[in-house]
């Protein structure tokens, strides 16, 4: 748009801007705003950038911790894990986006993340992803698989960083809203983090990556709407992803950071150059000039408005030493990236941009960061579930069916199938530091920092269906489940990221489930010391009105300090026996149990309490866990989630090819005992001689052990309840997906 | 000028794109469609005017770069700017 | 043994050769930018897998046309040992330097996964140290690993013992199930499968490495 446009209340509409919120950028200019001012404004104060009707409940997050170096307010978060190394990373939304263009919207979502993570000086060494989709019966499901899938890997494999875990859920929520959920982790040394403050006055500021061009403008304001059926009209505000110049930008970066050139640096993402300019002033308490004329420029004619919002992708903004510009220059032009200073730094506090000898735009940076709306956005308390108590009809035999034909039902269901159709299409191994990954089935995966003898474990992880029905406990039992994942591998846990994916805040029901999200993460965090470093929110995942479950997605990270001494699903050997630690009331409200084979929560039928997380168990639990395997008393572990200990145990005889056989049991409704999600338990193979003390051990702790069968056999049994060869077993787990996406 | 340049796989190279391509019309009801090849379109903006240099050229190009000749063809062709 | 690895934009797997070609050699190798018009004495190039490029217009096209290979063709051709994986096969077919071309998997996705082998060519100088050892397991991950060549070109292969190794359970629609290939005087190979992700048993395995002692031994 040319800075002459005249600003009408339409113009002032279409920009998301309220009435209020407009005549507050008056107020704080003195003066109407120009058409570039306006739009800056806009994106600024948009959900996306402005965060303002999650920011004052993010606020009550526990952020702090003993290793804790750099919480949330900068591109990433930053955990020390000893001798001068740190780890930095995060996890971020490209919903909406993927949704239009699954491909380049899942790529670009891949890109994005990565240049949060190496913009603070890390090289990335693995990415992540928690998709959601809708039910595998809509139209649509396929193809947002099989084209998000393929942009994932497109963009990964291209820029050689292994992608090593993640989680994917189908579900009729998701019908018209997926979720791709990307995360990137990273290494740097503790001496070499970058920030975003542009500190002092008078610095160059430098432009550096791919030219701009008009893709994505208000992608933004995208991410902040609903759906509507016109929403295959937005195609062309996506953006094409290039991996090739990431990698080149990753790699010209980190040479630069080697140097001591960098003040400030962060990349170009949502709002492009206007949110990275203006982030880094406001940081850094200084004003910015730029000449809109030094931008490389992909189109011609492109307009100011055009330059100051397109989010093409690939760009960083750096803020360096003068007198060293020449260094950036050479480093730039080697790996043959456009390099251009297009400003510096003032002490006017201001932002004022000139595009051909005329200026197009001078406001105060304060405003922009300190009068961005916080909103008290109503609230109401989401609705008490009813405990499904057990009932002898929901026996399989019962109801005229049998243990075989619910275990397959649950394995041959969308969440608990094989993913390896998905898995086998990222490059899980380039650098070769990945010591475990999804190829494993494991619950976290483990990547070597490099040249050293310790290990980073990885994990993401929530359950939507436990969130529907009670967002506190579903809140809390996302924590508590990457905290647990994190110690089946032997590994201290950190910190978490997040990524809150919720419908519309303006509606005061889902407002509440996002409210009540974050109680329920809050107090996992804090009883599990396990801290918030980093995370996104993306609100108004809604289509028509229909909201999806609420879904805070958890990225974990943990140490494993030697490498020595880790475990995972792997491992576990003929004769071994079966340990169950943890307690068991064979919970199956919410239950994967419940909504397959029995109905709950679908079409209309109610929707039950979801199994309560107890903390203090859940820490006890684990503790223990983790000390047997440092004490190298374990041969494999597993922690329970979906589908229960009959799942656990068979995903288990999976990863080890071996089956097993589970005692009878007199405590519990078989059904309730195999299938039931009750929280805080771990299933363990350990050696004959190591039972009695594992279990004693454990007694004496006030924790619950059990045996409860041994590993062995070419079939799968529980006593009282499936008797199954292992090898059809695992044919049908394997065949869903690639039969359903070939279909 | 410009130079419009078509890559595509050599006849007795298979096309398992091009097959794809043509299973999944006929699947949308395009019954007409019984064989498809995938292959590429380069357009390259040339200076001057000099058609029949430019041909030499292009070639020179599809030879050298721009086609792999173990298993693919092009051909090419040479329009004015309008 | 002094080694070299060469460089382009976007070669990922550069570091992980190195660190291969440094623990079993017991040196670091020289790292060779593509720019470089002449390659440094050495007694062994890498060629690294990756997405040189990022695989626009064709998996490596671009890269095989730079400097710095048309300088490792002249000395390929007077029998300096040459060793090209997954990017690095693609980047010698496209150079001349080895028969035939890799097209898209026959699939049509990316695959990784820990691939069987055969070995094939028992005698070659990239795998004497194999030993009695014929089946082998090493981590593939590619888009475009699908060998091609026409039938005339695979009579010679076959002939000329030129097939080092074989897909046991073949992921890309390769012909024959080729996976790695040498040249005539058998001093330049290609393959798809990445042998120096396989030289640590916390990573891929351990396959790789009598790969790389077969070059060192044969260079003694």
């Amino acid at each position: 748009m040319s800075s002459k446009v005249k600003i009408t209340p339409q113009i002032v509409a279409e920009h998301g801007l309220s009435e209020s919120e407009y005549e507050l950028i008056c107020e704080r200019l003195g003066r109407t705003p120009n058409i570039n001012e306006l739009g800056i404004f806009s994106v600024m104060w948009s959900e996306h950038c402005s965060y303002k009707s999650s920011r004052r409940h993010l606020g009550k997050l526990l952020t702090k911790g003993e290793r804790v170096i750099q919480g949330p307010g900068e591109n990433a978060g930053v955990i020390d894990i000893d001798d001068g190394d740190v780890i930095i990373f995060k996890m971020e939304s490209h919903n909406h986006p993927s949704y239009i263009e699954p491909y380049q919207g899942a790529a670009t979502g891949v890109g994005g993340i990565m240049r949060d993570v190496f913009t603070m000086g890390a090289r990335p060494i693995a990415n992540l992803n928690a998709l959601r989709f809708g039910e595998p019966d809509h139209p649509k499901t396929k193809t947002l698989v099989a084209g998000v899938v393929h942009g994932i890997g497109g963009y990964g494999n291209c820029v050689g960083v292994p992608t090593v875990g993640g989680e994917t859920n189908f579900d009729k929520g998701y019908n018209g809203n997926i979720l791709v959920n990307a995360m990137c982790v990273g290494h740097a040394r503790a001496d070499k983090v970058f920030y975003s403050a542009a500190k002092g006055v008078g610095n160059p500021i430098f432009y550096v990556g791919s030219k701009t061009g008009r893709d994505g403008i208000h992608g933004a304001t995208m991410a902040s709407a609903e759906f509507d059926d016109d929403s295959d009209e937005k195609r062309p505000t996506v953006q094409v992803g290039d991996p090739f110049t990431e990698k080149l930008l990753i790699e010209a970066c980190l040479e630069l950071m080697a140097t001591d050139v960098i003040i400030a640096i962060q990349d170009m993402g949502a709002a492009g150059l206007t949110s990275s300019a203006i982030e880094m002033a406001d940081k850094g308490g200084v004003g910015v000039h730029m000449n809109l004329d030094k931008v490389p420029q992909r189109e011609r004619n492109m307009t100011p408005y055009e330059m100051m919002l397109s989010e093409s992708q690939e760009r960083m903004l750096m803020v360096l030493k003068p007198g060293q510009e020449h260094i950036a220059i050479e480093i730039f032009e080697k790996w043959d990236l456009d390099v251009a200073e297009v400003g510096k730094t003032t002490d006017t506090g201001r932002l004022v941009l000139t595009h051909k000898k005329k200026k197009v735009c001078d406001i105060p940076i304060a405003p922009l960061a300190d009068d961005a709306p916080n909103l008290d956005r109503p609230f109401t308390a989401p609705a008490k579930r009813e405990i499904l108590a057990h009932d002898p009809m929901f026996d399989p035999v019962e109801r005229g069916s049998s243990y075989n034909s619910v275990l397959e039902a649950l394995l041959t269901s969308p969440d608990i199938c094989s993913k390896r159709w998905i898995w086998e299409q990222y490059d899980r191994t380039v650098l070769s530091d990945t010591v475990d990954s999804s190829q494993s089935g494991g619950d976290a995966a483990i990547v070597r920092v490099h040249g050293t003898n310790k290990a980073v474990a990885i994990t993401t992880d929530c359950t939507p269906r436990y969130c529907l029905a009670d967002p506190f406990e579903g809140g809390k039992q996302a924590v508590a489940e990457t905290w647990r994942n994190l110690t089946c591998v032997g590994a201290e846990p950190i910190a978490i990221t997040d990524c809150l994916n919720f419908g519309n805040p303006e509606r005061p029901e889902i407002m509440g489930q996002f409210v009540y999200a974050i109680n329920g993460m809050n107090e996992a965090c804090r009883a599990l010391d396990y801290p918030v470093v980093s995370g996104n929110v993306s609100l108004y995942n809604e289509t028509n009105g229909q909201a999806i479950p609420p879904t805070p997605a958890i990225g974990g990270v943990g140490l494993i300090k030697d490498l020595q001494k880790f475990k995972s699903i792997t491992g576990a050997k003929e004769g071994d026996t079966l340990i169950l630690i943890g307690a068991s009331q064979g919970w199956i409200g919410a239950s994967l149990f419940a909504q397959i084979i029995l109905g709950f929560g679908r079409d209309g039928k109610p929707v039950y309490a979801p199994p309560p997380v107890d903390l203090d168990a859940e820490k006890a639990n684990g503790d223990y866990v983790r000390r047997l395997i440092r004490d190298r008393r374990v041969n494999a572990v597993h922690d329970l989630s979906d589908g229960g200990l009959a799942i656990a145990a068979v995903e288990m005889a999976f990863a080890n090819k071996m089956g097993f056989s589970l005692d009878a049991q007199n405590d519990l409704p078989n059904y309730a005992w195999l299938f039931g999600e009750d929280q805080g338990r771990y299933l363990i193979a350990v050696e004959k001689y190591s039972v009695n003390p594992v279990i004693s051990t454990a007694h004496s702790k006030g924790i619950p052990a059990q045996k409860i069968g041994t590993v062995g056999g070419a079939k799968l049994i529980a006593a009282g309840g499936f008797d199954i060869s292992l090898n059809d077993a695992h044919m049908k787990y394997e065949n869903w997906l690639p039969d359903y996406m070939a279909s | 000028m410009k130079a419009i340049i078509h890559i595509g796989l050599k006849p007795g190279v298979l096309d398992p794109q091009g097959r794809t391509i043509a299973r999944s019309l006929a699947h949308m009801g395009f019954d007409q469609v019984t064989a498809a090849r995938q292959g590429k379109t380069i357009e390259l903006d040339l200076k001057g005017d000099d058609q029949a240099a430019a041909e030499i050229q292009v070639k020179d190009m599809c030879e050298k770069l721009l086609a792999n000749t173990v298993i693919e063809d092009y051909r090419f062709e040479i329009v004015g700017q309008d | 043994m002094k080694s070299a690895v060469i460089v382009f934009p976007a070669s990922n797997c550069d570091r992980d050769a190195a660190d291969a070609l440094a623990k079993i050699t017991g040196r670091d190798p020289l790292m060779v930018w593509h720019e470089e018009t002449t390659l440094p004495p050495v007694d062994f190039v890498v060629i690294p897998g990756g997405f040189s490029y990022g695989d626009y217009l064709r998996s490596g096209a671009i890269a095989a046309r730079s400097p710095i290979v048309q300088d490792i063709v002249r000395k390929a051709g007077n029998g300096l040992p040459v060793a090209g994986f997954c990017n690095g096969f693609q980047i010698l077919t496209e150079s001349g330097l080895l028969p035939g071309a890799l097209m898209r998997n026959k699939g049509l996705r990316f695959v990784c996964r820990p691939q069987k082998l055969k070995i094939i060519n028992k005698t070659s100088m990239f795998t004497k140290a194999y030993k009695d050892q014929t089946e082998i397991t090493v981590p593939i991950a590619h888009f475009d690993g699908n060998y091609f060549a026409d039938g005339e070109t695979l009579n010679r292969l076959k002939k000329n013992g030129q097939i080092v190794f074989k897909y046991d359970g073949n992921p890309n629609g390769s012909v024959n199930d080729i996976a790695g290939i040498c040249n005539e005087a058998g001093n330049v190979l290609g393959m798809m499968p990445h042998p120096e992700r396989a030289v640590d048993p916390m990573h891929g395995g351990t396959d790789g490495i009598p790969f790389f002692k077969s070059v060192l031994e044969s260079l003694r």
